[in-house]
């Protein structure tokens, strides 16, 4: 259905993807629409790879949709967006926070370290955001995901009000200031790329 | 317009129980079920209990039903095998006040050893089952199942699946009904299940379920959407969602409850469309009985297994898949992991060394069978590790390698028991390893008997693991901080040494549970001699740089040291003294 929007958002367990869709979904609601999202917690909390789909729009019914339908992916990590690109859609937007993780089988050497894969992400238009020294300008490393929901907010119809009202409702709140912050910097960075 | 929340499956089952007036819910924690329970506990005037098992849970439920009282009951797919024994006999006695079942399904197993589908108990356990689509059915189910469950006399399960659990959608949410507690009466032939009294409620049980099947041929929760009546699907569930999204002008009957099937609804809608097909994730529940009703659905090429999309559903039905990117070849796969500092990572490291046959156990210390620690042969379910070394141990395969047992705390408590038990009863030699983190980590941190606290945030007597084990008739018991890589090694040895069963509890909180106060450790370069032996543990903190030398992630560790204990060259020490020696590394 193309009047419901789909966003994915991916990245490795306790990256906080987890908050960044619970915020997405709430600033659609409060801005009138049908929203779903999904997340998949338990055992791939432990380091592995996570992903939480928000879909809204006048009417959402399923909340999952398959390879080549997503219309925003948001990538937490390098090789998660590598491993997620297929689900985004021809003409589709790709943000890309510019840091690996190594998974646990490259730490230990059992395989290759990743090699290239910024540049073929770049040839698939991928928008980098430098997250994290992004949110450690905002006061906290932590909110390395808000600085991602600020550039992401650029390409979608919700008012910025509304998205610093949302965030400063869900996150702690001696961290309000530092999450408004990194917001701001991600929608200037996003901006800037645009 | 009527405010809408925006809450997740499992919150909008803990409300609709709680709109329904249900005064106790009672559970045992397992993914994706676990945060239902949790909700409920938040709620004004709600009492809610993790219990042992789940068998204990619906014992508990039965009683409250039996006193009088609403009653949810919440568990995971596995966990109704542990409950069932329960269930079956519960159908016959029925209720006073009102039993619902909370069954979560793991439909791709995200976080399960198995895949079983619920909807298959409710028909053999001869009970009614309710299946939602979304966050606003979850709650209105639930509601209506406490009706149901009084007005049938039957327990009736709510079958969720990851999807619906773990989804989150806007629900327009009500009040809590009062429901009053009748005064108690004792009901011997209802309730005392000895075969004179079964026989009668036997007979009882199937007139229920005809009543059941008749209500259920009109309950207005059942929907008959008629579009382009060329295509019918008969569904339910979050499948529901899929199809009316794959095909928005299909004529769709989606059924709410599946146990009993209203025969003459599926028929009326099959005579009004031209081809009939069913869809649905997993067992060919509804299929099989919509053949058996000699009706003819068209066979469609979806898989048996695993999670279903809007796309798979439409490309069944031969459109084409949409145009995709190409995936990246040899992506690094990103296994979960063993958090850095898991008080687990020594016991399998030390485990994996002495080449010790190991019966693991479920939860998150599961994962010491990946490699590089590699140190688990076996993992079935709940509590079987203890039975299982024995039964390795009978069969003599493991040679000279010392049989061992893994079990966590909350494990421990949910069915070892027993297998301990059986261990000093019928002699055997294994050594059982209670991994005692303090807490049911996997599924989230809850509470259970070993740490003496409830689900309300009360303080509760903390049973003492020890002593259970030497009350079981256990000698050798021993307790070590498991961080300690020596110690954990002679107390296993010591263990394996006792010519009867023995006990190791490895105590240590989670990582997660617990903000460390250790500084983070470092590896001096000029000592590392690149041999990774300390790479072995699996720590996600440690690396191997391209020389083979190994980095830590100052970020990531939380300075247990169970690498530097590994170390042989004392190349790995607390971060600030590599920094005194005026290492740059």
């Amino acid at each position: 259905m193309s009047d419901v929007t789909s966003v994915l958002l991916v990245g490795v367990g306790g990256q906080g993807t987890i908050l960044a869709g619970d915020v997405l979904a709430k600033v659609a609601a409060a801005s009138g629409m049908d929203v779903k999202l999904s997340e998949v917690h338990g055992m791939s909390q432990r380091g592995g790879s996570v992903d939480t789909m928000v879909r809204f729009g006048p009417k959402v019914h399923s909340p999952v949709v398959s390879a080549g339908q997503i219309d925003h992916l948001v990538a937490f990590e390098v090789i998660e967006a590598a491993r997620w690109l297929p689900y985004l859609k021809p003409g589709g937007r790709l943000l890309v926070d510019r840091r690996t993780i190594a998974p646990l089988p490259v730490l230990t050497g059992a395989l290759p370290r990743t090699v290239g894969l910024e540049s073929a992400l770049i040839a698939e238009d991928a928008v980098f955001v430098e997250a994290e020294p992004l949110a450690c300008r905002a006061g906290s490393p932590r909110s390395a995901n808000v600085v991602l929901l600020g550039a992401l907010s650029v390409g979608l119809p919700f008012d910025a009000g509304t998205w610093r009202d949302v965030i400063a409702a869900r996150v702690p709140p001696r961290t309000v200031e530092s999450n408004l912050a990194a917001f701001e910097l991600g929608r200037q960075a996003a901006s800037g790329a645009a | 317009m009527v405010d809408r929340t925006l809450l997740s499956g499992n919150e909008a089952v803990a409300r609709g129980a709680w709109e329904a007036g249900a005064a106790v819910g009672v559970g045992y924690p397992g993914t994706p079920s676990t945060e239902v329970l949790e909700a409920f506990a938040r709620m004004d005037g709600a009492r809610a209990q993790w219990a042992p098992n789940e068998k204990v849970a619906l014992e508990v439920a039965a009683g409250v039903s039996i006193g009088g009282a609403r009653t949810l009951v919440t568990m995971k797919h596995v966990g109704l095998n542990v409950a069932a024994d329960v269930l079956f006999t519960l159908a016959y006695t029925g209720v006073a006040g009102g039993l619902v079942l909370l069954v979560a399904d793991d439909p791709g197993m995200h976080s399960s050893q198995n895949e079983q589908d619920t909807r298959n108990y409710a028909a053999f356990a001869k009970v009614p089952l309710l299946e939602p689509a979304d966050s606003q059915e979850a709650l209105e189910y639930t509601r209506r199942a406490f009706e149901i469950s009084e007005r049938f006399d039957t327990p009736v399960i709510v079958r969720s699946t990851i999807r619906i659990s773990h989804s989150k959608g806007l629900v327009a949410v009500g009040e809590r009904e009062r429901h009053a507690v009748p005064a108690y009466e004792s009901r011997y032939a209802k309730y005392v299940m000895l075969p004179g009294n079964a026989k009668r409620r036997r007979v009882d049980l199937e007139s229920r379920l005809g009543a059941l099947a008749e209500y259920n041929e009109t309950l207005d929760l059942n929907r008959m959407e008629m579009g382009d009546a060329s295509l019918g699907v008969i569904t339910a569930g979050v499948t529901y969602e899929y199809v009316r999204e794959a095909l928005p002008d299909a004529a769709i009957l989606k059924l709410a409850m599946l146990n009993p099937l209203p025969e003459t609804l599926i028929r009326q809608f099959t005579s009004k469309v031209d081809r009939l097909v069913v869809v649905e994730e997993l067992d060919r529940y509804l299929t099989s009985r919509v053949k058996a009703m000699g009706l003819q659905p068209e066979e469609l090429p979806l898989p048996r297994t695993g999670e279903f999309t809007p796309r798979m559903i439409a490309e069944a039905l031969g459109a084409q898949p949409p145009e995709t990117r190409q995936p990246f070849e040899d992506l690094p796969p990103r296994p979960p992991m063993l958090c850095p500092g898991c008080p687990h990572r020594g016991v399998f490291y030390t485990l994996a060394k002495m080449g010790a046959a190991v019966m693991g156990d479920i939860g998150c210390y599961t994962l010491g069978a990946l490699p590089p620690l590699n140190a688990m042969d076996a993992c079935v379910c709940m509590g079987a590790s203890i039975g299982m070394a024995q039964g390795m141990e009978l069969s003599g395969g493991a040679g000279d390698r010392p049989v061992v047992s893994v079990i966590g705390d909350s494990t421990f408590a949910h069915s070892g028991l027993t297998g301990l038990m059986n261990a000093v009863y019928n002699g055997s030699h294994a050594t059982t390893v209670i991994l005692d983190n303090r807490t049911t980590a996997m599924t989230g941190h809850q509470d259970n008997p070993f740490t003496g606290r409830t689900l309300m945030g009360e303080k509760a007597p903390e049973l003492d693991i020890e002593a259970v084990c030497r009350g079981l008739g256990v000698e050798h018991v021993a307790v070590v901080d498991p961080i300690n890589l020596g110690r954990t090694e002679r107390a296993l040895r010591e263990a394996l040494e006792h010519p009867g069963p023995s006990v190791v509890v490895m105590r240590r909180p989670c990582v997660l549970l617990v903000r460390s106060e250790r500084s983070p450790m470092a590896v001096k370069a000029e000592k590392c001699t690149a041999c990774s032996l300390c790479l072995e543990l699996g720590c996600p903190a440690l690396s191997r740089e391209e020389s083979g030398k190994v980095v830590i992630d100052a970020t990531l560790c939380v300075g247990c040291a169970q690498c530097a204990a590994v170390c042989r060259y004392r190349a790995i020490a607390v971060a600030g003294r590599v920094c005194e020696a005026g290492e740059t590394a």
